[in-house]
């Protein structure tokens, strides 16, 4: 049976006279891999800072994980896992000790901290990297320490910002077999992206153009829909009808 | 939770390559090196001397004055021209000049005058250097007067020969915590933002409290050590040592630091980027400095000022540090200093807890 873990429904942002997300409403399934695309200025980002409590909306509601985004955003705070568009664990610790900081902080039990640690660590190949300072560590491994991390305290759903901006393709594949890692084992994957072979990947997809979302389906119904050979072609398609300019 | 926060704030603090050694440094450079430079205690100085008696009474004066050890002569001159071009050429700090028949005024009507002219494009120095030689010749005046009325000889109490250093090293001390406990809370948060670290940490459960709590503590502890090394440096450069309890003074410096590194706080959570909090941070340090009575005592203030400088803990914290230092008080005697500071350390920490936004607009 299929459980709702996402639900949106007419959510809005404004910044002044600028509406960044515009009534935007859909629902995301437990253990789906969720492909929210769009062009740049499109409103994908404020629309996850949203859902994941960083930002108040405007107008409209949603739910995450049974939580209410609104009213109850520290709440979601517990559930979810994220990872932003830039890099954001501490480049001053080492690989281990970033791990050990946030699995800390949502409340792994402190017997339990060097196990998870070294399992990531095998998991990721990364344990002789383990006293490496991350800022040491090139792009792509930095991109796969930080969804590590961000999946650390196993949560329901781990919302990814353009994970593979600015990574090359075979690192690109080894981070998608991640993501199908974390959601063979249930854990919702939200993820924006560019690259629209990513969005082949993806179980359902929605595409995003100036705050609105235009288009929602599988990547096959969608092909289908706008009668193209692949997700390229419907991008391109809805893209070009864009008016806002490329911040 | 909070455990982990500070093994990843202490490590980030001793990781940094700057911090630490600001730490150690900054404290002790500072007591070794300012009181030396920001001296105000006036000696040597020049003084040309225009005599138009050239009588006994004229030359004793001078002798008195020169051998006082405030002041050097720069020289004798004819006329009050040429020693005011001495001024100009700043050969001299000060002119005397003794009128013709000095003496015999002195002796017939037992009143004379001389004139003293002072270059006051400093204006301390020419203010101090003509009070002393006016109380020189005062003093000689009333030698020649009788020999001895009442005299009225004040005794400065707490700091017997108002030594400009033993009232500047306590209030450099509370200088010292003041720049550190307060810029490097207001750039750590800041820090975060422009690194964009702290949107990995707002998305976590972490509550605001204890993300400030982690804030706050690393630089308490940094600041015991700023205040250790600044009464170690005061007694090795100047054998100053508390004459007050050293335990109390530890007490007192806990609060002041709680509170100004509160204060770095908010300024670091209203700062978008290290640049903006950094001026913020410098404009109040700056007025607090000036409120708190660290160089002039508050009490000359306007009354607007002196209500404002209540928001200073450095205007407590001074006069703790002072009366300390000097006189050595009792926890009863300071108690109206104490309890204003623990005030302030609850309204800024406070305020730094609320202001902290995990939810931005």
């Amino acid at each position: 049976m299929k459980t709702t873990v996402i639900k949106v429904d007419n959510l809005t942002k404004t910044f002044g006279r600028f509406t960044a997300v515009d009534h935007i409403s859909f629902e995301v399934s437990r253990g789906e891999i969720f492909g929210f695309l769009g062009a740049n200025g499109a409103g994908k980002t404020t629309a996850m800072r949203m859902l994941c409590g960083l930002s108040r909306p405007t107008s409209g509601s949603g739910t995450v994980a049974g939580c209410d985004i609104s009213r109850s955003s520290e709440e979601v705070k517990k559930h979810i896992g994220y990872m932003s568009q830039k890099f954001a664990l501490y480049e001053d610790l080492k690989v281990w000790e970033n791990m050990r900081l946030y699995a800390g902080i949502y409340g792994v039990k402190r017997r339990e901290i060097p196990k998870v640690i070294d399992d990531m660590l095998a998991t990721l190949g990364f344990t002789a990297e383990k006293n490496t300072l991350v800022k040491e560590l090139p792009l792509g491994w930095k991109q796969k320490l930080a969804f590590s991390v961000s999946i650390i305290h196993r949560p329901s759903i781990v919302f990814l910002d353009e994970p593979t901006g600015g990574v090359d393709p075979a690192a690109r594949r080894q981070f998608w077999e991640l993501i199908y890692k974390a959601a063979a084992d249930g854990i919702t994957v939200f993820v924006t992206t560019h690259y629209m072979d990513e969005a082949e990947y993806c179980n359902r997809v929605s595409i995003m153009v100036d705050g609105r979302i235009e288009a929602l389906g599988t990547p096959s119904d969608l092909k289908q829909k706008f009668a193209a050979s692949s997700m390229d072609e419907v991008f391109t398609m809805l893209a070009r009808s864009a008016k806002r300019a490329d911040n | 939770m909070l455990r982990y926060l500070l093994e990843k704030e202490f490590k980030q603090f001793i990781r940094n390559r700057f911090l630490p050694r600001i730490v150690i440094i900054l404290p002790f450079a500072a007591l070794a090196i300012f009181p030396l430079t920001a001296n105000m205690d006036i000696k040597n100085l020049a003084l040309a001397v225009v005599d138009n008696d050239r009588s006994a009474t004229s030359r004793q004066i001078e002798e008195k004055i020169t051998s006082s050890g405030f002041f050097k002569l720069s020289g004798y001159f004819d006329n009050s021209n040429s020693a005011l071009k001495s001024i100009e050429r700043n050969e001299a700090d000060l002119i005397l000049e003794i009128p013709p028949q000095f003496e015999q005024s002195l002796n017939r009507e037992n009143s004379a005058s001389v004139m003293i002219a002072a270059n006051a494009v400093n204006g301390m120095k020419g203010g101090m250097g003509s009070m002393y030689l006016s109380s020189i010749i005062t003093d000689y005046n009333r030698e020649l007067a009788s020999r001895q009325i009442n005299e009225i000889r004040p005794l400065y109490r707490f700091n017997p020969d108002l030594s400009y250093r033993a009232f500047m090293v306590p209030a450099l001390m509370s200088m010292m915590l003041a720049i550190i406990c307060g810029f490097l809370p207001a750039l750590n948060i800041v820090s975060e933002k422009e690194n964009g670290t702290i949107e990995q940490m707002n998305v976590t459960p972490v509550g605001k409290f204890t993300f400030i709590i982690s804030k706050l503590i690393p630089y308490w502890t940094a600041g015991f050590v700023v205040a250790t090394l600044c009464m170690f440096t005061a007694f090795i450069f100047y054998g100053m040592l508390p004459k007050g309890s050293i335990p109390l003074l530890y007490l007192f410096a806990a609060v002041f630091i709680l509170s100004f590194s509160g204060f770095g706080l908010i300024v670091s959570n209203y700062a978008q980027t290290i640049q903006q909090a950094i001026f913020i941070i410098f404009f109040f340090v700056l007025t607090m400095i000036f409120l708190s009575g660290l160089y002039t005592p508050y009490q000359n203030m306007p009354e607007w000022a002196q209500f404002m400088s209540n928001a200073s803990p450095l205007k407590y914290f001074i006069q703790v540090l002072r009366i300390t230092y000097l006189k050595g008080a009792t926890f009863a005697e300071m108690q109206h200093l104490f309890y204003p500071l623990c005030i302030l350390a609850v309204i800024f920490n406070g305020w730094a807890v609320l202001s902290y936004e995990k939810r931005g607009g």
